[in-house]
């Protein structure tokens, strides 16, 4: 483990070379959706092939689609739709989920129950089930895909925070600051919340991961993101009749998104560590 | 005669977790002749568990033994293989671990537990090994021998569960037996019951013993002969009288002292006594509250007492009498179900949240565990100076001084502000502990046991730090703790609390001598570092079973 004994002596923390994978593919993907309309060799709606499903050349580096559109182009465009809808929604569904499960373990009594329950009965409802009804009711757009997909995922964020920051309250430290006449939010803000951040974060990439997944789900079934413009998921469902032909316009979509949900995994897993012997 | 143990040059390295690679046992050399018990005292992180666990071959994750050997009967441990070692472990070589709730499987039955030793090593049918520990049980003067197996290890006492692990050891009759601080986690009345079982059992089988503690008149009582240890070398080797009364190293002399008692001197006598906290009747408890508006376990009842100012109030109990419960309802933690507090002259809420911050300023509660106490993710700046913002709004360079004039208050080096509290020792952190309730400027501190966690000779030294900060900054203490002699050095008054009541209040320093029955038990249990004490120790046998077992 070479890169992790250099990286350990520069910064003080232990970082294995799976976690770097999974961090530098991150990485990419987020530089990719950053810089995507400045890199595209065609423009993403224009039909500049004239065959469909077209195999990999000098001029199509991954093909083309259905209708003859550069695969390369929409693949990275796609990231763009993929990646920050779901890191908008992930956000957003954190944030308020460790918000309300902090505020439901310091409060406890009435709160907690009355916030408990009321996110259980929404946790019983299935998450595609329920994301299909929304958008369909309301129809789709990026604020309403993004909305949903954040009211989906807090009950799980809010479960998860609530039983870390139950444990941590039962401190003494935690007593301390109430018989030093503390508040709630700074009981919450300074003295749970930098003793649940680690777990907390490892939770988001997680979820992250299963808002590609859910979002990609959507736009399978055509009603995620809308046409001239697509995700990944969209991708695959409007490629899937290239499936018999073997054309990269239905892999190569399917491979980004295994490879971005993988690669988040491997580096939640394999955050880096802090090294507690100092003296090294 | 042949030695059973000899430990050579032994020599135990760990890696850190940056690969760095760290000596911890630095060449120890011991004998232990059969039948001899020998104790390893020292200070945690001394090496002596360490130490003891290499007897039976076994180091703990991320260390090894990098040299020596340990010879058990002719056996070199160190070399034998993992297969070879657990024939050993268990028949040969035998341990008792310090919490044996801890060591105990909650789900079976204790007889089950105690006589797998001979199921794994094939040593006797199952009906002679019950029959077996039965015999071990009343040997160790346990009650209802024939029946006690059958319970379930939250049934019996804690004193009880010790007891049963050393059965469990002894079972396979071992020529050695590794007692690991057996009595560290148990009160004193109930450690005398243990003490004297562990002494008849091992002194009738003739088996030689490791006893590992780091308290030296508990040793004094069982040792035949005491190895002092310091950062994994051995300091001092000698018999249990010589150590104690012709000790050669300066730490062993360090250890010795923090035992001569110090009683407190009339200096502090204050001459207009002022009455600082008077609680009265004060009653708390746990559960839901009944009829009669009490809850349904009370674990304080009608307790009155008295601080005044510049005065030291002492209260003490066996575990389960209600003083941390009796703090925290005077801190308002756990609100009084009923009873008044009045402090300094104004009745305060029961509720913390009902109290005025400077009602909350003028009392502070310091714990037990300066490891939970002091939130692991922030600087020894950061929780020292969070209540200087809070109550006297300080910000910025003023904070800043003031934290280094409180670290200097407790004697702590200034470069340590940017410290973690997992970076410091655990006298270090009781210490930031303490100066964070000073940083309040209080005029009481409850004291939770806060030297119930610590080493003897870092205890003292803390014990004296609490005295010298009252002589400068006119404080009043209430001292919560079991050890008699604690509360002893530092109390003009002490209160005994026995099942949640207040049995008896004693002025040390007027010499009165104790007169309820259990008051009198718990000040009689207290070790001596005479070593024939617990020998020539004589209870009233009516008052051990009143009081000793719980």
């Amino acid at each position: 483990m070479t890169p992790s004994i250099t990286l350990s002596q520069k910064f003080g923390y232990r970082f294995s070379w799976v976690g770097m994978i999974g961090l530098s593919i991150v990485l990419f993907w987020g530089i990719i959706a950053l810089i995507a309309p400045h890199i595209i060799p065609h423009p993403v709606g224009e039909i500049v092939d004239e065959d469909y499903f077209g195999a990999i050349s000098s001029r199509f580096w991954l093909g083309s689609d259905y209708l003859g559109r550069d695969m390369l182009a929409r693949v990275l465009m796609g990231a763009r739709y993929t990646v920050g809808i779901s890191l908008a929604a992930v956000s957003i569904a954190c944030f308020s989920g460790v918000v309300l499960g902090m505020t439901a373990a310091v409060v406890g009594g009435w709160l907690d129950t009355a916030l408990s329950r009321f996110l259980d009965a929404m946790n019983s409802i299935p998450s595609k089930l329920s994301g299909l009804v929304v958008v369909a009711a309301v129809g789709s757009s990026i604020t309403v895909l993004i909305v949903t997909l954040a009211v989906i995922y807090t009950p799980g964020a809010y479960r998860f925070a609530r039983a870390l920051a139950v444990n941590i309250n039962t401190m003494d430290y935690i007593t301390v600051s109430r018989t030093r006449g503390e508040g709630i939010f700074y009981i919450i803000g300074s003295e749970i919340l930098p003793n649940i951040t680690g777990p907390v974060l490892a939770d988001l990439g997680l979820r992250f991961v299963f808002i590609v997944l859910l979002l990609s789900g959507l736009s399978f079934l055509g009603l995620g993101v809308q046409p001239p413009y697509a995700d990944w998921g969209a991708l695959v469902h409007e490629n899937v009749g290239g499936l018999p032909f073997g054309a990269p316009a239905v892999i190569v979509p399917s491979l980004a998104i295994a490879s971005l949900t993988i690669s988040v995994n491997l580096l939640i897993d394999n955050l880096p560590q802090k090294i507690r012997d100092r003296s090294a | 005669m042949e030695n059973l143990v000899e430990v050579r040059d032994l020599k135990v390295e760990a890696t850190t977790d940056s690969g760095r690679r760290v000596e911890i046992i630095r060449g120890v050399s011991l004998n232990i002749a059969p039948g001899e018990i020998v104790a390893l005292i020292g200070e945690s992180g001394s090496g002596k568990t360490t130490i003891a666990l290499t007897l039976m071959g076994y180091a703990r994750a991320g260390c090894r033994i990098s040299g020596g050997n340990v010879r058990i009967a002719g056996k070199d441990m160190v070399t034998l293989s993992e297969r070879d070692c657990a024939a050993i472990r268990g028949t040969e070589v035998a341990y008792v671990p310090q919490s044996a709730a801890a060591a105990f499987n909650p789900a079976k039955r204790i007889i089950d537990q105690v006589i797998e030793v001979t199921r794994i090593h094939g040593l006797m049918p199952a009906d002679a090994a019950r029959q077996k520990a039965v015999e071990l049980f009343r040997a160790l003067s346990l009650p209802n021998p024939e029946n006690i197996g059958g319970r379930y290890p939250h049934q019996v006492s804690g004193g009880q569960l010790q007891r049963l692990s050393a059965a469990m050891a002894l079972i396979g009759d071992p020529k050695l037996v590794i007692f690991d601080e057996p009595t560290t986690a148990l009160d004193v009345t109930t450690q005398i019951e243990v003490l004297r079982a562990f002494k008849s059992v091992m002194k009738k089988g003739g088996i030689s013993g490791v006893y590992v503690s780091h308290d030296l008149a508990v040793v004094a009582q069982i040792a035949d002969r005491i190895v002092v240890l310091r950062n994994g070398e051995m300091q001092e080797m000698g018999t249990t009288a010589d150590i104690l009364t012709r000790a050669q190293h300066p730490y062993t002399r360090e250890l010795l002292a923090a035992y001569e008692p110090k009683p407190r001197g009339d200096e502090t006598v204050v001459e207009d006594s002022e009455v600082l906290l008077e609680v009265c009747c004060l009653s708390a408890g746990y559960g839901p509250i009944q009829a009669d508006g009490l809850p349904l376990i009370r674990a304080v009842q009608e307790v009155s007492l008295t601080v005044e100012k510049g005065r030291n109030l002492g209260i003490i109990g066996e575990s389960g009498c209600g003083k941390s419960t009796l703090a925290r309802a005077i801190a308002g933690i756990l609100p009084a179900s009923s009873g008044t507090i009045i402090f300094e002259k104004r009745e305060l809420a029961a509720a913390v949240r009902q109290r005025s911050r400077d009602q909350l300023r003028q009392m502070q509660i310091v714990f037990q565990y300066a490891d939970t106490a002091l939130n692991p993710e922030k600087s020894i700046q950061e929780i020292l100076g969070r209540p200087l913002t809070f109550y006297h709004g300080m910000r910025g360079k003023q904070r800043e001084a003031r934290v280094g004039q409180l670290l200097d208050m407790v004697h702590l080096p200034k470069s340590l502000r940017h410290r973690r509290p997992q970076e410091l020792s655990g006298g270090q952190k009781q210490r930031v502990n303490f100066a964070r309730a000073l940083a309040a400027e209080p005029k009481l501190i409850i004291c939770d046991e806060v030297t119930s966690a610590l080493d003897t000779v870092v205890a003292a030294a803390v014990i004296d730090l609490l005295k010298e900060l009252q002589r400068e900054l006119s404080l009043s203490y209430i001292f919560i703790s079991h050890d008699l002699s604690v509360v002893e050095a530092i109390c003009d008054e002490i209160v005994v609390m026995y099942g949640g009541r207040k049995v008896e209040q004693i002025t040390p320093a007027q010499m009165k001598i104790p007169q309820h029955p259990y008051a009198k038990l718990l000040f009689s249990s207290v070790p001596k570092l005479d070593p024939g004490w617990l020998d020539a120790l004589e209870l009233d046998p009516e008052l051990v079973r009143t009081y000793g077992q719980n």
